[in-house]
This record gives C-alpha cells, sequence and structure tokens, in this order.
C-alpha cells in the first residue's frame, strides 16, 4: 500500500483551522447552495433559486443558515457568491438590447466567425447565431493596423450620428471593437466618450479593456457578450450590495469567476463574461484543495451531475487554466457549436454524461448513453414522474446500486421496478438483453465515454490520465469513479467529504487574483525591449489595482507569462516570464525557455526558425499560498463494519449477490473494507467494485486503491529491474 | 437459439461495442497529437490531416474526423498499397512508410502520408495512418499553374522513411534540399512518425486491457455493423438509377461533369463516364481524391452518422473513365485537384435530389475560394526587380462561399462546404505578412432566391500593405456558371474577383500580378435557393430585409412574399 505522501510542508506554513465565519453561495439554476464554515463548524442550507430577482435567494438563504449557526450578518467575515446569472442570460438570450460598433468593412466578422462546421457530415446543421443582430451591427470609418499605428483616422461626426441612432433604437448596451484594437486602444475610448456625451444612458464595453487580445472573432464575440450581460449583471450586483448592507454585512462580499479566482462586485459589475461557469470553477477548486491535503501532485477532478460530466486535469495543485471558452453549444456538447469567449478560465471537457442521460439503441444496432437527458422532468425512469426511457441513474435502481429511500438526500423516492421495466422495454429488448445486463451495459457504457473524453483530453493537453489520482464529486460521480479509474489505469480515487456540495464549498478555498492578457506581436531577435517593458508595467498596474481593491494592504504575488509560437505557426504556448526588468538578457532567457518547452510538449525543438511572442500576460494573486493541513490516512486499525447488506447485480458472474453497505458517517479513520461495497451517505453513493480497497482518511476523504492496478505496477517495476 | 446462449451472444455483443468506441478514441488522440506539432496552417488551421487505423489485411476500422473529406477513403486505400509494396509479414517493428505519390496516397505531391506497423506479442496487429499537407513540396508552389506533375515538385514513392528504428537520413536529406522552408516540412515528418507512436501506444493498452491478442474478431464486428448500418440508411431510398451533369469553369475552357448514380440491394455505384478528359493543367483529380469526394458527399445523406471504415464505405463504389480529368494519370498535374474535387458532392447531389427531394440541398460555391498571396518572388512578365526587393511571403486565407439553401432551412453563408475548413483570423494574417484587409462582409444579394435561400457569399478587399506587388495563385470556379437553384429556386450568384482602382476583372484560375498600390477585391459566390421564391415565409424574408442580406432590389424575386409581407 503506498502511503499518502505529506503535501509539500517546506513550500508554506499550513493553516491552522480558520476561526472565521466563512459563507459561499453556489446560485445555481434550480438550487441556490449555502454553505457556512466557522472552525470545525460545518452547516449546509439548499434553497430554491429565484430567476427573476437571485438575490432574494441569497438573502434569505444566507439568513437562513445564519439561523441555523446561531449567528448574525455582522459577525459574517467572508462572504463568497457565485452565479449563473451571466451564463443563463448567454445561454437563453435574455440579456439587454445589445449594439456592435466594429471598423469599417467589417461588421459581420462576428457573424461569418471561423467559417466551418462544426459537425462535417452533418448538411442539416445551424450555426448559432451571433449575440448582435446585423441591423444593430455597425461599422464607422477608422483603421489602426498590427504595429498599432492608426492608419485612418476615427470619423468622430459618424460616431456622432451613430449615438442617436442607437438611442432611438432604444439600445441599452454598446460593444466597442476596432481591428487591431488591442494594440492600440484610442479610437476604441475615443468612442467611449463621444458616446457617454450624445449618449449618456448606454453602457459602453470596449474590447481592449475586456479582452485585449488578437484574433478579432474572438474577441468581437467576447465584448458582444460582456455587453450583452452588463445591465442584467450590474442590476443584480448593485441591488443584492444593497441588500447585504441593508443587512448589516460589514465585510465586502466577494465574486467567484471562471477562472477560480475572487473578485470584488466591482469588478464583476465591469467585466461580467468572467463570471461564467463559475460554479464548475469552484468544483476544481475543490478538487484542488483536496489534492493539496492528500500530495497528490497530478490528479483529475471528476464532476459528474444530472445532465453532464465534466473532467479537469489538476498538476502540481494547480486547475489547467485556459484562455477561452464556448457557451450555449447548440449541438451534443460539440467543440464549435457554441460562441467563444476569451477569458481565463480552468479548463475542462464537458460530456453529456449524468445521472438523467438516457439509453438507447442507435441506428447502428448499438447502444448509446446520452448525451440527451431527461433532466429533472420527466427524470429517470425510477421516478415513477412519467420518465418512460431508461436513464443512467435507472441502471443504477436496477442493479442495486443505490438504496431508493436515500437516493438524492430521501428528496427523491426511487421505484427499482420502474427503473427495471424501462430497461426491459427499450435496451432488452433491442438487444435480446435481460434487464441486469442492459443496466450493466449503460454503466459501461456511460463511463467507457467518460473514460475516452478523459483519454482525448488529456492527449489534447499533452498529460496522462493513468499518472493522476482521480478526485469524484458531484451527485453521480462516486458511483462511476472506480470504474472509470480502473479503464483510465489510475490506480488511486478520492470522494471528498460534502462531495455533493462540491462547488460551494470550493470557493472558500480560491484566492482573491486577477489575470490580465495582451496582445503584443513580436520577434524575439528583433524586440523592441521599452514596449514590453511599458505593456508589462501597464499590465501589472491594472492586475494590481483589481487585487488590491478586493484585498487592500495584501502582499501581491505575481506571475508573467507569454504566449510564444515559432514564425508561421498558429498555436501559441505558454512560457514563465524571468522576473525583473525586460533587458536583452531577459529575453535570451525566454527564447531558452520556450525552446525547451517546446520539446517538453512536442518531442523537439526547431532552433532554425524564429521565435515571436504574440500576447503577454500578467496574473496577480492576494498573499502567498498558503498550504492547507496535510490529509493523511492512519495507520490500518479495524476492518469497518457493515450496517446492512444489499443484493446487488455481479455483471461478470451473471448472478446477484450480498454485498456489504457501509454508512460514511459512521466509518473512523484508519478504518477500511474491501470491494465489493457500497459506502452511503445523505448526497451520494461510492460504488466500491472488487478488486478496490477502502480507507478513510484523517480528514473523512474516501481513498480508494485499485489493488489490481498496484499488482499490475509492481510487476512492471520488477520486470524492469530484471530487464536492466 | 435457446435463451442462454443467446444471452451469452448478447453480453460479447455489448463487450464489443465497448471495444469499439476505443479505436475511435485513438484515431482522435493520433489526430490531436498531429494538429498539435504539425507546422502548416492548413493542418492546424484547417484540418487538412487524417489519421486512421487499419487491420494487417488493410481494413480500415477508425478513421479521425477532421476537417478534410480529401483524405476519407484516399487514405484507406494508400495503406493497401503499402500493402501490396511492403508485405504484412515483412514488416519489422520500428518501420514507418512513406509516400506523397497522389495517385497512392490522397491526391497531390503536398500532402505527405506515413504507415506505422503496430506489433503484439511479437506479431503485427494493426497499422496506422496519418495524412499532412506540408508547407511546401518544391515545384511552381500552390495553384494550378503546372502542366505536369514534374512542374508541381517532389515526388516521394513508397519508401522506408525508419527502417527497424533507424531513420533514413537519406531520404530527409533529398526533402530538405527540395523544398522552400526545409525546417517546417522537416518538422511535419516528425510530427506524422509521432502521432503514429502515439496511437501505437494506445492500441497495444486496449489490446492488454481487454486480454486481446490480435483485433482481427474486433475488425470484423465493426466492419460487418458499419456495412449493416448502411444497408439500414438505404432503405430510406429508393432503388433505381438518376443522371446529373454539371458544367465547372475549368481552367481555359469549360469541362462536363457527368454523373450516373445507381442505388440498388448492395449499395449506392457512382459512374463518370461522359465527364472531359484530363487537361494540361493542374485541376486534374486522381481517382483516389474522386473517391473521397464522392463517398462523402453521399455519406452526408446516407447514414451520416455511421462510422468511417471499410464496412461503411464498401457501400459505395465508384468508376470513371481513365484518362477523365476525375481519373487523370500520370503524369497529370494534380496540384489543385480540389477545384473540381469539391465540387462532386453537388454532382452526386443533384442525382440524388431526384430520388428524394426532400433531402438533398440546392448547389453552393462548393470548391474553396483561398485567397492565396505570394510576394517578393519573381513572376514571368512581371515587374520582377520591384518583386525582389519586396518583403517576401506566402500566405493563404482560407475562404468560402455560401452552401446551397437545404431542405426547409436556408443555405449557411460564408461556410465550407465541402471541405471542413477553418479560416485565419485576420489580424493574425496581417502579422505574418504584409497585409491590410479593407473589407471582409457579407455579400448582399448573392444567396440565390428560394422558399428556402442560399447561403451568401462574401466580399473581400486586401491590398500590399508596403504598396508593393504581389502575385494571386488562384483556382476558383463559379466564375462561369453559377451555382444552379433547385425545386424552382435562383441561382446563387457567380464569384468575381477585380482589381479596385484599374477595374480589372481577373481570371479564376492561375498566377496573375496584382499591381502595385492596387487593392484585389474577391466577391465570392453565394449558395443556390430551393423551392420557389414566392413560397418564401414572409416573415424570414422580412427578415433578410432588415438585416440587409436581401436588398429592396433583391426582394423583388420574391414578389409574392413580399406583397404578403407588405
Amino acid at each position: 500500500m503506498p502511503p499518502i505522501q505529506a503535501a509539500p510542508s517546506s513550500q508554506a506554513v499550513p493553516t491552522a483551522l480558520d476561526a472565521r465565519v466563512r459563507v459561499a453561495v453556489d446560485v445555481g439554476g434550480t438550487f441556490t447552495d449555502v454553505v457556512l464554515l466557522h472552525g470545525a463548524i460545518k452547516h449546509t442550507v439548499k434553497v430554491l433559486t429565484t430567476p427573476q430577482a437571485p438575490e432574494l435567494a441569497v438573502l434569505s438563504g444566507v439568513e437562513e443558515i445564519l439561523r441555523l449557526a446561531g449567528l448574525d450578518w455582522p459577525q459574517v467575515e467572508l462572504l463568497i457568491l457565485g452565479t449563473t446569472l451571466a451564463t443563463n442570460a448567454l445561454i437563453e438570450r435574455k440579456g439587454a438590447k445589445t449594439a456592435l460598433i466594429t471598423t469599417h468593412g467589417f461588421r459581420d466578422l462576428v457573424e461569418i466567425g471561423l467559417e466551418d462546421r462544426f459537425a462535417q457530415y452533418d448538411v442539416f446543421l445551424e450555426k448559432p447565431a451571433p449575440l448582435v443582430p446585423r441591423h444593430w451591427r455597425h461599422s464607422v470609418v477608422e483603421r489602426v493596423n498590427a504595429a498599432g499605428q492608426a492608419l485612418t483616422a476615427l470619423d468622430e461626426a459618424q460616431v456622432e450620428a451613430l449615438a442617436r441612432q442607437l438611442v432611438a433604437d432604444g439600445i441599452e448596451s454598446v460593444a466597442v471593437c476596432f481591428l487591431h484594437g488591442y494594440a492600440n486602444p484610442l479610437h476604441e475610448r475615443r468612442v467611449r466618450a463621444l458616446l457617454a456625451q450624445h449618449a449618456p444612458g448606454l453602457w459602453v464595453s470596449l474590447a481592449s479593456d475586456v479582452c485585449p487580445e488578437i484574433r478579432e472573432y474572438e474577441r468581437l464575440s467576447t465584448v458582444s457578450a460582456n455587453a450583452y450581460v452588463q445591465p442584467l449583471v450590474a442590476g443584480y450586483l448593485r441591488r443584492l450590495q444593497q441588500g447585504l448592507q441593508a443587512r448589516g454585512l460589514h465585510s465586502e462580499p466577494f465574486l467567484m469567476t471562471s477562472g477560480g479566482a475572487l473578485t470584488t462586485l466591482q469588478s464583476g459589475i465591469d467585466e461580467p463574461v468572467r463570471l461564467v461557469e463559475s460554479g464548475p470553477a469552484g468544483g476544481a477548486v475543490l478538487a484542488r484543495q483536496v489534492a493539496e491535503q492528500i500530495g497528490a501532485s497530478r490528479a483529475l477532478s471528476f464532476d459528474m451531475g444530472g445532465t453532464t460530466a465534466k473532467i479537469c486535469f489538476i498538476d502540481d495543485y494547480q486547475p489547467q487554466i485556459s484562455r477561452s471558452f464556448e457557451f450555449g453549444r447548440v449541438h451534443r456538447h460539440l467543440k464549435g457549436s457554441g460562441l467563444p469567449i476569451r477569458i481565463p478560465v480552468i479548463e475542462m471537457v464537458e460530456i453529456g454524461a449524468g445521472g438523467g442521460s438516457i439509453a438507447r439503441v442507435n441506428h447502428l444496432g448499438v447502444v448509446q448513453v446520452g448525451p440527451d437527458s431527461a433532466g429533472s422532468s420527466p427524470g429517470p425512469a425510477a421516478y415513477g414522474v412519467g420518465g418512460e426511457q431508461a436513464t443512467v441513474t435507472d441502471a443504477h435502481a436496477a442493479l442495486g446500486h443505490v438504496d431508493p429511500a436515500r437516493f438524492a438526500v430521501g428528496k427523491v423516492q426511487l421505484d427499482p421496478e420502474l427503473a427495471r421495466a424501462a430497461l426491459e422495454r427499450g435496451l432488452g429488448a433491442q438487444t435480446g438483453l435481460e434487464p441486469e445486463a442492459a443496466a450493466q451495459a449503460v454503466v459501461d457504457i456511460v463511463t467507457e465515454n467518460m473514460a475516452n473524453a478523459a483519454r482525448v483530453h488529456a492527449s489534447e493537453l499533452g498529460k496522462a490520465a493513468d499518472e493522476s489520482t482521480l478526485i469524484a464529486f458531484g451527485g453521480a460521480a462516486p458511483l462511476h469513479a472506480a470504474l472509470l479509474a480502473r479503464k483510465l489505469g489510475i490506480a488511486r480515487l478520492v470522494v471528498p467529504n460534502s462531495a455533493g456540495v462540491g462547488s460551494a464549498l470550493g470557493f472558500l478555498w480560491a484566492p482573491v487574483a486577477y489575470q490580465t492578457v495582451r496582445s503584443l506581436h513580436q520577434r524575439l531577435d528583433r524586440i523592441d525591449h521599452t514596449a514590453v517593458e511599458r505593456l508589462l508595467g501597464e499590465l501589472t498596474e491594472t492586475a494590481d489595482a483589481v487585487v488590491l481593491r478586493a484585498a487592500p494592504g495584501e502582499v501581491l504575488v505575481r506571475q508573467r507569462q507569454v504566449f510564444m509560437r515559432y514564425a508561421g505557426q498558429g498555436h501559441e504556448i505558454p512560457v514563465a516570464l524571468p522576473d525583473g526588468p525586460f533587458d536583452a538578457a531577459a529575453s535570451a532567457l525566454l527564447h531558452q525557455r520556450f525552446e525547451q518547452r517546446y520539446a517538453e510538449l512536442y518531442g523537439r525543438s526547431l532552433p532554425h526558425i524564429a521565435a515571436e511572442a504574440v500576447s503577454w500576460s500578467v496574473a496577480v494573486q492576494a498573499g502567498e499560498h498558503a498550504a492547507p493541513a496535510p490529509d493523511h490516512i492512519p495507520a490500518d486499525q479495524a476492518r469497518a463494519v457493515p450496517t446492512q447488506s444489499r443484493q446487488v447485480y455481479d455483471a461478470e458472474r451473471g448472478a446477484w449477490q450480498a454485498v456489504p453497505v457501509y454508512e460514511r458517517h459512521l466509518l473512523k479513520p484508519g478504518q477500511w473494507l474491501a470491494g465489493p461495497a457500497l459506502v452511503v451517505e445523505d448526497e451520494t453513493t461510492t460504488h466500491v467494485i472488487a478488486g478496490f480497497e477502502v480507507r478513510l482518511s484523517q480528514l473523512g476523504a474516501l481513498i480508494l486503491d485499485d489493488t489490481q492496478q498496484l499488482a499490475q505496477l509492481e510487476a512492471a517495476e520488477a520486470e524492469l529491474v530484471v530487464a536492466a | 437459439m435457446s435463451a442462454a446462449p443467446q444471452r451469452q451472444a448478447s453480453r460479447q455483443n455489448i463487450r464489443q461495442q465497448l471495444i469499439w468506441s476505443r479505436p475511435l478514441a485513438v484515431v482522435e488522440e493520433q489526430a490531436q497529437a498531429l494538429i498539435r506539432t504539425a507546422f502548416g496552417t492548413s493542418t492546424r488551421e484547417a484540418g487538412d490531416l487524417s489519421a486512421g487505423v487499419f487491420l494487417p489485411d488493410g481494413r480500415m476500422i477508425a478513421q479521425a474526423v477532421t476537417g478534410t473529406p480529401g483524405h476519407v477513403n484516399s487514405m484507406a486505400d494508400s495503406v493497401l498499397h503499402f500493402l501490396r509494396a511492403y508485405p504484412a509479414d515483412t514488416m519489422r517493428d520500428g518501420d514507418v512508410f512513406i509516400t506523397n505519390d497522389p495517385w497512392k496516397g490522397t491526391g497531390h505531391l503536398y500532402d505527405v502520408v506515413m504507415v506505422t506497423p503496430v506489433f503484439h506479442q511479437g506479431k503485427i496487429v494493426a497499422l496506422f495512418a496519418s495524412t499532412v499537407h506540408v508547407v511546401d513540396i518544391g515545384g511552381l508552389g500552390a495553384g494550378p499553374d503546372g502542366l505536369e506533375i514534374f512542374h508541381e515538385g517532389l515526388f516521394l514513392p513508397l519508401l522506408h522513411f525508419v527502417r527497424a528504428g533507424v531513420l533514413e537520413e537519406s531520404i530527409l536529406a533529398i526533402v530538405r534540399a527540395n523544398v522552400r522552408e526545409p525546417e517546417q516540412v522537416e518538422g511535419d515528418l516528425h510530427a506524422l512518425v509521432a502521432c503514429n507512436a502515439v496511437g501505437a501506444r494506445r492500441l497495444q493498452q486496449l489490446l492488454r486491457e481487454f486480454a486481446l491478442d490480435d483485433l482481427q474478431a474486433q475488425g470484423d464486428y465493426i466492419v460487418e455493423r458499419s456495412a449493416r448500418a448502411m444497408r439500414e440508411a438505404l432503405r430510406e431510398w429508393p432503388k433505381g438509377t438518376w443522371h446529373n451533369q454539371m458544367t465547372v469553369d475549368g481552367y481555359d475552357t469549360p469541362l462536363e461533369l457527368q454523373a450516373a448514380v445507381t442505388i440498388d440491394d448492395d449499395g449506392v455505384r457512382v459512374d463518370f463516364s461522359g465527364t472531359s478528359g484530363t487537361v494540361a493543367r493542374g485541376i486534374n483529380v486522381p481517382k483516389a481524391y474522386t473517391d473521397a469526394y464522392t463517398s462523402f458527399g453521399i455519406r452526408c445523406l446516407i447514414g451520416s452518422d455511421v462510422p468511417n471504415n471499410s464496412g461503411s464505405l464498401a457501400a459505395i463504389q465508384v468508376t470513371a473513365p481513365e484518362g477523365s480529368i476525375v481519373n487523370a494519370l500520370p503524369p497529370a498535374a494534380v496540384t489543385a485537384r480540389s477545384a473540381i474535387g469539391q465540387m462532386l458532392p453537388d454532382l452526386v447531389f443533384g442525382a440524388l435530389r431526384q430520388a428524394r427531394p426532400d433531402r438533398v440541398p440546392a448547389e453552393g460555391a462548393s470548391s474553396l475560394w483561398n485567397i492565396h498571396l505570394v510576394g517578393g518572388r519573381p513572376f514571368p512578365g512581371g515587374p520582377n526587380e520591384a518583386l525582389a526587393k519586396a518583403r517576401r511571403f506566402s500566405i493563404t486565407s482560407f475562404t468560402t462561399g455560401g452552401t446551397g439553401a437545404r431542405p426547409g432551412q436556408d443555405g449557411l453563408s460564408a461556410t465550407a462546404y465541402p471541405s471542413g475548413v477553418r479560416n485565419v483570423s485576420l489580424e493574425i494574417l496581417e502579422t505574418q505578412a504584409p497585409l491590410l484587409f479593407r473589407r471582409k462582409e457579407y455579400r448582399a444579394d448573392s444567396g440565390g432566391a428560394g422558399a428556402q435561400r442560399g447561403g451568401l457569399g462574401q466580399t473581400i478587399a486586401v491590398e500590399n500593405a508596403d504598396g508593393a506587388p504581389m502575385v494571386l495563385a488562384a483556382s476558383w470556379d463559379r466564375v462561369r456558371f453559377a451555382p444552379r437553384g433547385a425545386l424552382g429556386g435562383g441561382d446563387g450568384a457567380k464569384g468575381r474577383a477585380r482589381l479596385e482602382h484599374a477595374g480589372t476583372l481577373l481570371r479564376g484560375k492561375g498566377r496573375q500580378l496584382i499591381p502595385a498600390g492596387e487593392v484585389l477585391i474577391v466577391e465570392t459566390p453565394g449558395g443556390a435557393g430551393l423551392g420557389d421564391p414566392r413560397e418564401r415565409d414572409p416573415a424570414r424574408l422580412a427578415k433578410d430585409l432588415q438585416s440587409g442580406v436581401v436588398t429592396p432590389e433583391g426582394a423583388a424575386l420574391y414578389a409574392a412574399a413580399t406583397e404578403v409581407a407588405a
């Protein structure tokens, strides 16, 4: 049994138990989750989201949890909010009446997009419509080149006339994006000044503020999205702020961003587009925290709920960060079927695989699970509220994996007979399988889908899944995690405590941070050091200001990165920029690091080709990262005692067998058990398949080790020794 | 059959299904590895690559879904050519084979194919193949100006690139000496070797995980299931033979394309008899490429979600007379074979529409309208002193027209079909070459009128940022013959290109000078309409008028609908 490595304690002093009253709220589509931590005390509350005025559910949820904890508003020292408001407004197209102003001759670029088709063989596909329709897309005479030189001056009279037009059209919010505006923002800023003068009621988003990066389509799309959601999000945040103040909250509330960092309400109002997908980001932050606690320097976070599963790589306790995201994919989660936004975001692959995913036999005569979902209404057949088609949840119910009475905190009573009947009617009739075998096929196939997505994602990132520790949370993940781990060749799997409110819990571990990126195209062999130094200065100033607003007086930790490529390539890789002034020595070192990084990623460097820098980034974080208190597994004590046993279908033998069931809250650190077994708790069930051994860590995480996998690893090592 | 063995068979079936999804994921990984490491813009941005896994008998069991239909089927055949030259039992672990033979690979010298055998328990169990469009292959360069294959660059027959783990340095030296960008091309060749190795590693893992000795049974299952799914899909189509013809621009003179499409119990047969002969310019199409685009077009309509493999591809048989432009033989020039190849789906659609009018789109721009510009290189009869002084560059802006209207749906504006390319950002192009774009927007009224409107073409204006002369290498079609409307729909607008100041119209094909200080204006074709325009939903017409993609003059074609709208 490999011992859990202690978290690297040399890097930082572990924090003692946080005595502050900390509250996190995740406003989801259906439920608003609230978590309160106070020393060792934890409370959780779920209230219904109030879509028309989300602040109401936030305020009542926090009020309820404070009552539970016997505390009052002034005692709350940290309040963190995540919201799907921006995401929902984008997906449901419920944003403001938005106009776009761009360079003359280019008003269709935001709709022309990449000119491709996201599904090669589908001649009937429809592309997502841009947020701003053509008749509200305007262009004005001006032109800046790639070097930032103004070739054609801005036609101010045209802008003034346009201002009147926008007012006449009833426009609420305006996005401004000129070609190469990232290299010279003066024309965009002048438009803002003119609009302020001639149409003072308008919200104005400038691409050079929101997304000063090269590639016009992504920038146009990002600034359009920002303008589109700004009035709505700003209204919500302002009402929320008033409500919080009225109730006596003294501390400054924070918002969770898509990049897994915290920011102020004001920053949220300025750049609402950075608030999308904050819930899933919270989940990844929780997984990061767990990885660090148990010393898993390579981890794979696995979040599976009712409709989708999300997978994220976390290396050296850093979730994979991407600079782009796609919202509102119209077609089966297919890449390219949504609209892009370019913001710092925790990179995840999303698969249409959840408890509600529907199983059927497709035209190939092959069992297919998902990507469509029965959702919560009608829901899986076992809910007994009209669902006809068998889902993943039905498969688990039919196989005996879940306790019908305890599913979803007992809020839904599952009927395994309805599940069985649905499987028999659908898959069973079409494949000739008995319902149990059909159910097992559904579980195997949906897990295989997730494993395949993880493998391809790993390959896109140049990583290997099998070296990771799997961290599973969300209602459906612990049911699939052991099987998924085995398929991926992963030897260890962790199911953290309170896996069901993972996102909100994760908010409490997120740092205050801000990343800013701007494009400045430079060939390294003829680089303009002064221009780069000036750019880095501006980026640092911007990022520092945002972070200090949220964390006044804190020590700032900065990380600088350059996005580089060989001249002629179209894909950049991030390279860490040396500290200190940007001079000849620094650019020489940068070149060296680029070649080294390129060789690491792609096997070889190309020393005869010029290297170039495309974009520059400064990420600022408040305070040194404080490593969490390390978790550990106490030496094996006794074998845990099951509370009952349940009949579970064993697919290998094709027979039912009695499997021990353990209550998670009765397990003690150091106790162990072996699969096949089920570990049940309020929000989920962990399915321990044969070959896995389970231990409870000191902090209450379930640690599952695959003894088969470990035996294979040992055998492989022994072989290597012999060979050597 | 009694219940127990039947259930046993069903379980075995589920196991096979589980294994099936794996080769598909493996080839996706293989393709991803290639995209990340390859050099050419067309690979990276346009997905001009392919990756697949084959049984030792040459049957393809999975192919990655990438941006180019031009490799469907053609790469599958290329593995058979390798197996003929190097039988499976003579291949050794660590061998990698290479070719860019247009007739045994994927249709022109730019496409390099590599094949790597995979061994398990000392036995060959599979072959991985991949193809990439390299940035340069010597010769005249991009465009259809070559008269014979010998003008078009370096030709590598079927060769060992790596022999039992040892790189054939001499081949690499020959390649480097013959291309304009030796570093990038060498990078691409190494990328092909590496991506096949990624696939091989994953496949070996799969065999271990499922304790398989080889892929034979699995391969049979995949091929059989896919063939069966194609037969199922074909049941939705009537049996019979339908004919269609299309006139395309050609290089100097128009060409006739003829197709007879037959659907019977065995599948779909396409016969291109009657099609014009080969010409002395690089627009000829090797048969492998004809097969690829023909199969692709049919598969978009019939069995579109059956994965590509020998089983699904076998349902489509393509014949074409030798020496016709769709079955060109060596030494025909073939560099711009896509100009005609990309028309083949429309040609076949015209026949299939007679069988199922409710399933088939109208004609589109179809052939890509890529703007390929070259600076700083000499040009016959050009201002060579000025050209020699100008900044040197060679760049492609992937550009599209509109697609044809579809039953119940309008065509897609400025969208690649049948090709699957993606464009390159104008801002990126302006950092890579001294170009200044002046305009890129929809071309109003270019979509053919119809109950369903054709997709719009676009208008692009571009000039040399230094005011220097430069050379355009065009291989555009639909300049003389418009995309034709169907079921009463109107034609899409023809494409055209001109010089803004001189007003000169440019030819659709061949190298032409863009003089110093001129602006090149390109108007790409629109897709054709489907159905009588007077039957267009007035609300949709009103929306088109509001957005300006149809002008009030253009709306005259929709007379009846306009009256209702008014």
